[in-house]
């Protein structure tokens, strides 16, 4: 059976034509075939997948279906799923049960959604090609011996793979954006607090925010509009009405303002800066207006949030001690020695490093020399893009400067950071973000990033769909993985 | 300015982590080449800027001090490696 999205599935299913069981064997026949080779899975929940597709059912059977009822996913494995292993791609949480669910969790449980598995990541979300998950790399599908991205690699393997038609992600620097390029799918970030933090484990608190992935824009509104809304248990959640962010999609963009900043696609290479340059064209062929914009502060957004990411990553893994939960050393000294050979048996290199860099950032005399001063860039950056919310309504951009690379590419850490430098500038400023497929170099996907002001989901959402109306790009499969 | 020896087993102290002897040369050029990186924030000029620490320039909502969850005691308590009734246990910390 071949399906064509969400929607589609939606239909079928609302219509009688395919039952909700039929729809999860069809995924989860997928996922045992090939989530092995991809290393997209963490760990499978049957139990609760059967359970859901009883409750989807019964919501079918009472006319009380959403449009996501009975649509399979995947959570990244940082979401809290109640019962169920949440490791974070750590050996910290190797076993970890979770005792309550994230609201993103219950958000999507709500609306009919069944959940086959939690997905790979990077260890505690950081990470840019999923090479630091302790339970191994994610592969990519497009080419085995590429990176899939990261840190929400798994999820990003497993659609472009057409294991599941959606997946849960979150994204502090990048980490939906820019596996959702590198495995030429689209991905969304919300708006810094539309989406509730509860239940997903911490990483940089004042930038963490979940979203999620689909092949298309379509797909995209209707998960994030289930997965988005004000929750009293997320203290930095914003109290915004809930919002359906699939009703603006077929609006026509002519007349729209679209931003682009030269320097930034003067700095790619010539075959994705052709692309980029395109798939801006098709937006303007549909009658967009473009506008050169400048962000003159953007070249420090990489540095200011390598002090503000990491700062608050050592604070927010200090929780990891020992003792209430978490990895536990053998036989331990004393406290100390409890401490400090749990957290550097549990943490990997790139936490760690995290951590210290972290650490530093924060210890007395430092302060106000990285976290406060980066917390001024962070302002400065802000203050660029309200500049240019001015002049026009979306800004286009990169994503990556390059497309999937090679496993152990990339040993040097400012290397692998800097993977994340057309990302961190509107992460820093909480704004909401995409990224769709753009076409191919040298068989690899490449993917344009749409940032939307304050709340605009909807209307980058809109942008990606139109051009998906006239592109297939978003319907490219990855040879060997047709449904 | 850059992170030396010394500094690098009071980062890992701080941090509760462990730099064994023949790691410290390593994590000490790779936390340099990141403090290089993020040095450059001091280029630019922020005298008059007031920090940001929530993109939205929100503040933290306050709740009523009231229960709104029930206990999970047992559920909690069972996830941690040493516990004894209501009680997580730790290596003797007073002799």
């Amino acid at each position: 059976m071949k399906f064509q999205g969400i929607s589609h599935i939606s239909e079928l299913i609302k219509n009688r034509e395919i039952s909700v069981q039929e729809v999860q064997r069809h995924y989860s026949e997928r996922l045992s075939k090939y989530a092995k080779n991809l290393n997209c899975v963490i760990s499978f929940t049957s139990d609760l997948t059967t359970e859901q597709v009883q409750q989807a059912q019964r919501m079918i059977d009472e006319n009380k279906a959403t449009v996501l009822t009975g649509i399979p996913l995947v959570h990244k494995d940082l979401f809290c799923t109640q019962g169920f292993a949440t490791t974070c791609g750590s050996r910290m949480l190797e076993n970890f049960i979770a005792p309550y669910n994230a609201t993103v969790v219950e958000n999507l449980q709500s609306s009919g959604a069944i959940t086959l598995a939690k997905a790979n990541m990077d260890e505690f979300a950081m990470g840019s090609s999923n090479e630091n998950s302790y339970f191994g790399a994610v592969k990519n599908p497009w080419n085995l011996n590429k990176v899939p991205g990261g840190s929400s690699g798994g999820s990003a393997a497993a659609v472009a793979a057409g294991l599941v038609p959606f997946a849960t992600g979150t994204d502090t620097g990048g980490s939906i954006r820019q596996p959702a390029a590198l495995c030429g799918i689209t991905g969304i970030k919300p708006t810094y607090g539309r989406a509730s933090r509860y239940g997903m484990v911490a990483f940089a608190s004042s930038l963490d925010q979940a979203g999620v992935l689909a092949k298309s824009a379509e797909d995209c509104a209707y998960a994030l509009s289930t997965v988005c809304g004000f929750d009293e248990k997320d203290s930095t959640s914003a109290q915004v009405e809930k919002e359906d962010f699939s009703l603006n999609l077929k609006k026509p963009i002519k007349g729209m303002k679209i931003g682009i900043v030269r320097d930034w696609i003067d700095s790619l290479s010539a075959e994705i800066k052709e692309k980029t340059i395109q798939s801006i064209s098709e937006l303007e062929n549909q009658g967009a207006e473009i506008v050169e914009i400048q962000l003159p502060t953007s070249h420090l957004a990489v540095s200011a949030y390598y002090v503000i990411a990491p700062a608050e990553c050592s604070s927010n893994l200090s929780r990891f001690d020992g003792i209430r939960y978490g990895h536990r050393c053998e036989n331990p000294e004393d406290i100390n020695d409890l401490y400090i050979r749990s957290r550097t048996e549990g943490f990997g290199e790139e936490v760690k490093r995290r951590i210290m860099v972290g650490t530093w950032a924060l210890s007395a005399g430092f302060y106000d020399a990285y976290y406060r001063k980066a917390q001024k860039i962070r302002r400065l950056i802000v203050n660029d893009f309200a500049s240019a919310f001015e002049k026009v309504d979306v800004i286009a951009a990169p994503v990556s400067p390059e497309v999937a690379f090679d496993f152990n590419a990339k040993k040097d850490p400012v290397s692998m950071y800097n993977e994340d430098i057309f990302t961190i500038p509107s992460s820093l400023a909480g704004l909401p973000c995409l990224s769709m497929p753009i076409g191919l170099v040298d068989g690899l996907p490449v993917g344009l990033q749409l940032i939307g002001n304050k709340l605009q989901e909807s209307q980058i959402l809109n942008v990606a769909y139109q051009y998906q109306q006239n592109t297939e790009f978003h319907r490219l499969v990855p040879e060997g993985y047709d449904e | 300015m850059l992170i030396n020896r010394k500094e690098v087993k009071q980062i890992a102290n701080l941090a509760k982590l462990s730099v064994s002897e023949n790691e410290i040369d390593t994590i000490m050029t790779s936390l340099n080449s990141v403090v290089e990186m993020i040095n450059h924030i001091n280029e630019s000029d922020t005298e008059s800027v007031k920090p940001m620490a929530n993109p939205m320039d929100a503040v933290q909502r306050f709740r009523i001090d009231d229960v709104t969850e029930t206990s999970n005691k047992e559920t909690l308590l069972n996830m941690a490696t040493e516990s004894d009734e209501d009680y997580y246990l730790v290596p003797t910390v007073v002799e």
